[in-house]
């Protein structure tokens, strides 16, 4: 797939993906933190202005706190930012390990850097220029920022009843065919026409097509795109199957909430 | 087997795992007994999947699962209370050790310039008009003017506090930005140990020219122990990081910038802490005039030969020549 996704091999075998985060997205979990802490600073400011001098010693110390170490803090306990948190961005290592003091530190440190000559130009430019979008900070570290997607939302449909496909389908059509069939959702319905169109020839082998020489174009599109999603249905198991899907993506919306 | 049926058979170990994991999460449980078996499961459930071509949809759904599991596995060790004593004890000193021969190119750009320049301008008195603008010498003058009524007596605590906030912010962000422009090939680090030299090699040699010799002496000397040091090891730290850039040897850059990089992480937090240290000491103790000079010179020497003796002799037990 054409895509910036990360494989990362886990010590069982398997692989995930991780898709590090691009710059509009970073740029704007920036201006959301600069915000927070902008706020965070008027108030104290405020708060700590009636105290006087131990007052204004306390407001430089966290003015410190707030401008060094509030990513810092945020990313080692929580993984982001609440910048971050709000666009669903989560700070990794390289090999998809939670970052660690040191990691965090480093990277944030570093941000001095990716800020010359002015306004992160340097980070942006480092970021475009290399596949991972990593800034300065995060080839030094060697960390990851990545988008966390929640779990998609169901393919919430009825599937027709199955039906055998005429030819035998080897495992990558298997594949395509069931992708097919759970996306039809998402498709628009010429695009699924032309999509169903490609097998006509194939589909016109199944039984119950007495008529489809007679009716019109969009008709038979209609039934090309459902006899494809019949053999979906087949190769999915059944319609409880379907079912068994809506339940499976409920049940992980439940526990991501 | 086909998906549903595979699907109808794990739901409800699915289900479970995911509870287990969101309880994990929230750390409202430590039940990792439990939770190492089914994230094995749930691993062997994902190779399966994918390698019987089960549908994009289930497979996104057991990866996100994992993912979630991975985190709470699979965790790189971190800094602990305990760890902080072991790294007091050996990892700082041991740190700045090993990087003697770029902390000591560090402290030769400080000094040197710092030392030149208080002898250019006990020389030259008229030069350090053209290194700091009128007002910042008359600002420094007024500081450190022994007849000024506030040398006398010691300040009250609310401005030391103030003080104290103020070393804070300033120092640290003055080493930070020593440490990280390093980065630049170097070139960052380089000139901010220079500036900082130059510019307290200029204050220095004025103040002594103008006979303010004490105020500004007794000022100093305590907690510049830490805080020149301190600064040193920052520049020595993005001086390494910038030269791994610049001859990064048989690997890539990008190798040899995150190998320096961590090897100079036990320095900052070093530089961070003695920073604090001396922030302290300059807020509530170099600020206080009242004790005569010669206890204020045998504090500073305490201050320098411990800072020393610490990093000659602390922490050679366990040290890997």
């Amino acid at each position: 797939m054409l895509d910036t996704a990360v494989a990362i091999e886990t010590p069982e075998g398997i692989d995930f993906d991780l898709v590090p985060s691009g710059p509009i997205a970073r740029v704007l979990a920036y201006l959301a933190d600069l915000l927070i802490r902008g706020v965070v600073m008027i108030a104290l400011s405020i708060f700590l202005g009636l105290l006087g001098d131990f007052g204004g010693g306390l407001y430089l110390v966290f003015y410190f706190f707030l401008e060094w170490l509030y990513p810092v803090v945020f990313e080692v306990t929580r993984g982001a930012t609440p910048g971050k948190m709000w666009l669903d961005l989560k700070v990794v290592h390289d090999d998809g390990t939670p970052v660690t003091l040191s990691s965090s530190l480093l990277r944030n440190l570093l941000r001095t850097a990716d800020f010359l000559p002015l306004f992160y130009a340097t980070g942006l430019i480092s970021m475009l220029c290399n596949d991972q979008f990593k800034r300065l900070g995060d080839i030094a570290a060697g960390t990851l920022v990545v988008r966390i997607s929640k779990p998609r939302q169901p393919a919430r449909q009825e599937l027709p009843p199955p039906s055998l496909s005429p030819v035998p389908l080897n495992q990558a059509e298997q594949a395509a065919v069931i992708q097919f069939t759970l996306r039809h959702d998402v498709l628009s319905k010429p695009r699924q026409a032309e999509l169903a169109g490609i097998l006509e020839s194939m589909l016109l082998g199944m039984p119950g097509d007495t008529q489809s020489v007679t009716s019109s174009t969009e008709e038979a599109d209609q039934k090309n795109v459902f006899k494809l999603r019949q053999i979906g249905a087949y190769l999915l198991g059944n319609n409880q199957g379907a079912n068994a899907q809506n339940q499976t993506a409920q049940s992980s919306e439940a526990t991501s909430s | 087997m086909k998906q549903a049926l595979f699907e109808q058979q794990h739901q409800s170990f699915w289900q479970e795992y995911a509870e287990l994991v969101d309880a994990l999460e929230k750390k409202q449980t430590c039940d990792f007994k439990r939770f190492v078996p089914a994230y094995r499961r749930l691993c062997q459930h994902i190779a399966i999947a994918r390698h019987r071509g089960y549908s994009p949809h289930l497979v996104d759904f057991l990866n996100q699962l994992n993912w979630r599991g991975h985190q709470l596995l699979y965790q790189r060790p971190s800094m602990t209370w305990i760890g902080l004593m072991g790294f007091l004890r050996f990892g700082f000193p041991q740190a700045v050790r090993a990087h003697a021969k770029v902390i000591s190119i560090a402290s030769l750009l400080m000094y040197g310039p710092a030392l030149v320049l208080i002898g250019l301008i006990l020389w030259q008195p008229d030069w350090v008009y053209s290194l700091l603008d009128a007002h910042e010498v008359a600002s420094f003058e007024a500081m450190y003017d022994p007849d000024s009524e506030r040398l006398g007596e010691a300040r009250d605590a609310e401005s030391n506090v103030y003080m104290f906030g103020h070393y804070i912010q300033n120092n640290i962000s003055v080493a930070f930005r020593t440490f990280a422009t390093g980065i630049v090939f170097t070139l960052g680090s380089l000139f901010f140990l220079t500036l900082n030299g130059v510019f307290f090699g200029a204050v220095a040699g004025h103040l002594t020219h103008i006979g303010y010799t004490e105020p500004f002496w007794t000022f100093v000397v305590a907690h510049s122990a830490f805080e020149v040091t301190a600064i040193t090891f920052a520049g020595a730290a993005g001086i390494k990081i910038g030269f791994a850039l610049l001859a990064p040897g048989l690997q890539s850059r990008r190798q040899a910038l995150q190998k320096a990089s961590r090897e100079v992480v036990p320095i900052i937090y070093g530089t961070i802490l003695m920073l604090v240290i001396a922030a302290f000491i300059e807020a509530f103790w170099s600020s206080d005039h009242s004790f005569p000079p010669l206890v204020k010179y045998s504090v500073g020497a305490v201050m320098w030969i411990l800072v020393l003796a610490y990093f000659t002799w602390a922490g050679r037990w366990r040290e890997s020549s």
